[in-house]
């Protein structure tokens, strides 16, 4: 699927592997610029919707059991012969397991190598505008909103590990030159991720460090989380490559899972 | 979504061009060899210049660097690509820290690409890249955690598996295609190329000489490298 999709807000949401009648667990809007955490169980699926164009959600995850345990950006593009991710592709931790799989994606292209902006360019690009001056609408950076949350889970600087940028398109030429993708993400666009493990989920929705934007008015993000169907044998994340197959093995032998090829598959047809 | 078979596209184009060190061996203040698959740890002073030399060819270096005076900073390749705009090292390339700040600046180079994706290899990944049964085999992360709690330099400093983020490949050639597609494609270094940084602070230098026997990275056969440190007086 191209950048700047044709498709129809209604359209795009119609991708979800989340059946129309099924209700949302809960929903909760990350404004533009701000920051968000939370503890995300295993078979839950979280809805990321952007509302706006030119949206970016910086996100890291941890084993939300053993923290030491985290996404591993080297580990997810190597595993699967990619420098970007979308549906099909899952997020590695650095023991060889899958934190969470991309099941739907309606813009194509995830950053995973870019990271996140931080103070000084924020106030170099869009200007100083802090609390005094503008109390909650002041200007935030993603390197800020990330220790925010991540503090709160004794986390620190010492575990910011390389973040994916869902909804933000960088590639690069032959030289290795990097290009951003303007016009890349749409209101309506959405990303479902689903968790294959009790997962601490770090958020910041701050724009991306390479958007030339001049104004700061980064998209605010929906997100809803939803009751997952099991993954099936033939899970689009689980049969995109070999190695996705092994990192599914991996992951249900830490939970002593049931292997797939026993469980019902009917919910995951033509996933 | 497709995995196509591990290929190096027909051609590339270096983004940097070669360039050779005046500095000669005879006036190194310290001159090592690390052996094929094994770690190395030590200091390089702000204004050092430090040179690895892949000594026999398609060696794989993967290396971390530590702001030897605050440890929480770090080698960090998303700020190294996103300020640089630039996907591979070469000369003149900044490495950056996890704080924004240059900590080393590739001085002289005779290979031509230098890795920033593609990691460490573990025992854990080697299981999903390649086969269950990789997992008792050596590895760039096993070597890490060898030096983090056995080497006097890593106890004194206190570092530990909290601190191992992404680390440089040296000598590794991992493009990435204008669609994405990233590959470990045969390496470009040759015997003796090698690549020099000049510290720009106090770091803490982090190696592990690659024991991967499964990719091209190294040519499927670990070899090894040589590490030479320069006072900054020395400078042409």
């Amino acid at each position: 699927m191209s950048s700047r999709s044709s498709l129809t807000t209604a359209e795009k949401a119609a991708l979800s592997i989340i059946p129309a009648n099924q209700n949302p667990l809960w929903e909760d809007l990350l404004p533009g610029g701000f920051h968000w955490s939370a503890r995300i169980r295993r078979g839950t699926v979280l809805r990321l919707t952007a509302q706006a164009a030119d949206a970016n959600l910086a996100a890291l995850f941890f084993n939300a059991e053993e923290k030491l345990e985290r996404y591993n950006a080297p580990d997810t593009l190597k595993a699967q012969h990619t420098a970007f991710l979308t549906r099909g592709h899952v997020c590695y931790s650095d023991m060889g397991r899958i934190l969470c799989s991309v099941v739907t994606d309606t813009t194509g292209w995830n950053d995973a190598f870019c990271g996140v902006s931080d103070a000084e360019q924020i106030k170099t690009q869009y200007g100083l505008r802090d609390f005094g001056a503008a109390r909650n609408g002041m200007y935030r950076s993603g390197r800020e909103g990330l220790l925010i949350e991540m503090g709160k889970w004794g986390l620190g600087k010492r575990d910011l590990v390389t973040n994916v940028n869902f909804f933000s398109k960088v590639s690069a030429d032959d030289t290795g030159k990097l290009i951003w993708n303007a016009d890349h993400a749409q209101a309506g666009d959405i990303v479902e991720l689903r968790f294959e493990m009790d997962t601490l989920v770090i958020l910041s929705a701050a724009p991306h460090p390479l958007d030339p934007a001049t104004t700061y008015d980064p998209a605010a993000i929906l997100l809803s989380a939803f009751a997952a169907a099991p993954v099936a044998a033939n899970d689009v994340c689980r049969t995109s490559c070999e190695q996705n197959g092994r990192g599914f093995q991996n992951t249900e032998r830490y939970f002593a899972a049931m292997p797939a090829s026993s469980l019902h598959s009917s919910n995951q047809a033509g996933a | 979504m497709e995995i196509k078979s591990i290929t190096s596209p027909a051609s590339f184009k270096l983004s940097a061009p070669l360039k050779e060190s005046p500095l000669t061996e005879a006036t190194a203040i310290n001159s090592e060899i690390c052996a094929a698959g094994e770690p190395w740890m030590g200091r390089v002073a702000k204004g050092q210049t430090f040179r690895i030399v892949d000594l026999e060819g398609n060696q794989a270096v993967d290396t971390l660097f530590f702001n030897a005076n605050n440890l929480e900073e770090r080698y960090s390749p998303a700020h190294t690509v996103q300020k640089s705009g630039q996907l591979y090292l070469g000369l003149g390339s900044k490495l950056y820290s996890s704080n924004a700040q240059v900590m080393a600046t590739i001085s002289a180079d005779t290979c031509g690409r230098h890795d920033t994706l593609g990691g460490a290899c573990a025992s854990e990944s080697n299981t999903v890249r390649y086969a269950m049964e990789k997992r008792p085999m050596h590895s760039c992360r096993d070597n890490f955690m060898t030096a983090l709690t056995t080497f006097p330099l890593a106890e004194e400093i206190g570092l530990d598996v909290r601190d191992i983020g992404a680390n440089i490949n040296f000598f590794m050639n991992v493009p990435v295609l204008p669609d994405g597609e990233l590959y470990f494609a045969d390496g470009i270094s040759g015997a003796g190329k090698y690549v020099e940084i000049v510290a720009e602070m106090d770091l803490i230098v982090l190696i592990s000489n690659c024991p991967q026997l499964n990719n091209p990275c190294n040519g499927y056969n670990p070899t090894p490298i040589k590490l030479l440190t320069w006072e900054a007086t020395n400078h042409a």
